[in-house]
């Protein structure tokens, strides 16, 4: 029988690790398992241009037609729920189960749902591409949004949903949202953008509850506010899809641990994507990075690992973007608490802005607002920059 | 054919977009000009902004990378793609002519 690798997940990562392995040379078997009914499928649409009902399926789907040259073999509809580290046998929610010789776990993350709101209808999280088919169903018949958490999907979601028509509001625990990722300061400056277009954001302030017997009506917050609402998106971030792997003997943490080469605690099992934290020389831990760019460049370094023919580990820059309300926002780099960010072109009054954070005088991360072309020059910058493999 | 600038208004690395009906793209890589339609197959970026790297251009919004010689696309997101068209240098200026030399199918 010729070799099988076993794809475990049929979203950007698992789609990047199948093209891996062909541009990598390898003619044995690939099955692509995916638990959606879909096709690949681009997430970052869903909260934009799929949401806004500007974007069709078509435009949004990952495969190519050239891929058919690679023949893949797909399982969609397909659940992993265990995997047999000594025989490398994937088992799946149909009682059969895949044998293989090398797998690639690439099983990604869910949405975080909200504590008691089961069953409530016209409450949603934005994951999938079945959600955005239903939360749109749901905002074009609606007039008022909440939006709990002010993340990027949040903010992704309020600023369609403004251009859709809705009247809305968006509740943020944190005193300042994006203060993770951008920093207090300018995830200050990020967060501006809600009110220039008209959508409420309340910040510092917890949710209490969800308010309504079959369909919500409002949202109760901490402080005794009740927001009258349609239509609720929680976007309070993501879990990775690892519960399947828990008595599997593959070393799990937040997400599938892996080296900085993408190679499990289990020979024959590598990880990528959202379901992974891969070791981080910089961060001197384990990081599993949500990012999209991420998920389709990971996978050709752990096939490689796969594969045996693995080099040195890569420096990746983390890269990532969010489009709201118009305003394009690209950060690249790894942001510290203590790094000093500043503005070294245009201003954020204008919505058009260059940020270099500096840590010791050297650049480590760069935040663009509507600047791709000197984003872009930056982001190479630190690409170049990147401390060399050891 | 449209004027596009002097060869030394457009040195090794750099790009540049033409306004025309639909805009183009001009890239020196080495000494060597090339010219592709300017707005990504994928979203609405100028591919002029984007990361010049040997004969190829990566999106400066979702790094799709475009071959300058071919228009061929190498990855997702985008999975059109873009037109190529035909550079002249005469007398120390770059033109380039409106009609597509390929429609991008390599
Ligand atoms: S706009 Fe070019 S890849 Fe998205």
């Amino acid at each position: 029988m010729s070799p099988t690798v076993a794809v475990v997940g049929a979203s950007l990562a698992g789609l990047s690790a199948a093209r891996a392995l062909r541009e990598q040379s390898y003619d044995g078997r690939i099955v692509v398992l995916g638990d959606e009914p879909h096709a690949p499928y681009d997430r970052p649409p869903l909260s934009k241009g799929f949401l806004a009902g500007t974007t069709s399926l078509d435009d949004i789907t990952l495969t190519a037609p050239d891929d058919e040259d690679l023949a893949l073999e797909w399982r969609l509809h397909t659940t992993a729920v265990g995997l047999d580290r000594v025989s490398r046998s994937v088992l799946l929610d149909d009682g059969t189960e895949l044998q293989a010789d090398g797998v690639v776990l690439a099983t990604g993350a869910r949405a975080r749902r909200l504590p008691g709101a089961e069953g409530l209808d016209g409450v949603h999280v934005l994951r999938s591409l079945d959600d955005a088919i239903s939360l749109r169903a749901d905002l074009v018949a609606a007039g008022r949004l909440v939006v709990i958490g002010a993340g990027f999907i949040g903010a992704e979601v309020a600023s369609t949903a403004r251009g859709l028509g809705l009247e809305v509001t968006v509740v943020e625990s944190q005193p300042v949202p994006l203060a993770a990722p951008l920093g207090t300061d300018m995830g200050a400056v990020c967060a501006e953008l809600h009110a220039d277009h008209g959508t409420r954001l309340l910040t510092g302030t917890g949710v209490a509850g969800l308010v309504g017997t079959t369909r919500v009506e409002a949202v109760e917050l901490t402080d005794g506010t009740r927001l009258p609402a349609d239509v609720v998106v929680v976007g309070i971030g993501a879990i990775p899809n690892t519960e399947w792997l828990a008595h599997s003997g593959v070393a799990l943490g937040n997400g599938v641990l892996t080296d900085a080469c993408g190679a499990t605690n289990t020979p024959g099992v590598v990880a990528v994507g959202d379901c992974a934290a891969a070791w981080s020389a910089v961060a001197e831990r384990h990081v599993r990075i949500e990012h999209w760019t991420s998920a389709l460049e990971q996978p050709a370094t752990a096939v490689a690992t796969l594969l045996g023919t693995g080099g040195p580990a890569p420096t990746p820059v983390p890269y990532f973007w969010s489009d709201q309300y118009g305003a394009r926002i690209q950060f690249a780099g790894s942001r510290q608490e203590g790094d000093v960010a500043r503005v070294v072109e245009g201003s954020c009054a204008d919505r058009s802005f260059l940020v270099l954070y500096e840590r010791d005088g050297h650049p480590v991360a760069v935040l663009g607002m509507n600047q791709p072309r000197l984003f872009t020059r930056w982001r190479r910058q630190l690409r170049s920059a990147a401390p060399t493999p050891r | 054919m449209i004027p596009v600038c002097p060869t030394t208004a457009l040195p090794p690395g750099e790009a540049t977009r033409v306004e025309a009906d639909e805009p183009i793209a001009v890239f020196n890589v080495d000494g060597e000009f090339y010219a592709i339609d300017d707005t990504c197959t994928h979203q609405d970026a100028s591919l002029a902004d984007g990361w010049l790297d040997g004969c190829t251009v990566e999106c400066p919004l979702h790094a799709s990378c475009f071959d300058l010689r071919t228009g061929k696309v190498s990855g997702p997101p985008a999975k059109t793609p873009v037109r190529t068209h035909r550079v002249v240098v005469q007398d120390g200026m770059v033109y380039v002519q409106t009609e597509p030399v390929a429609d991008g199918v390599a």
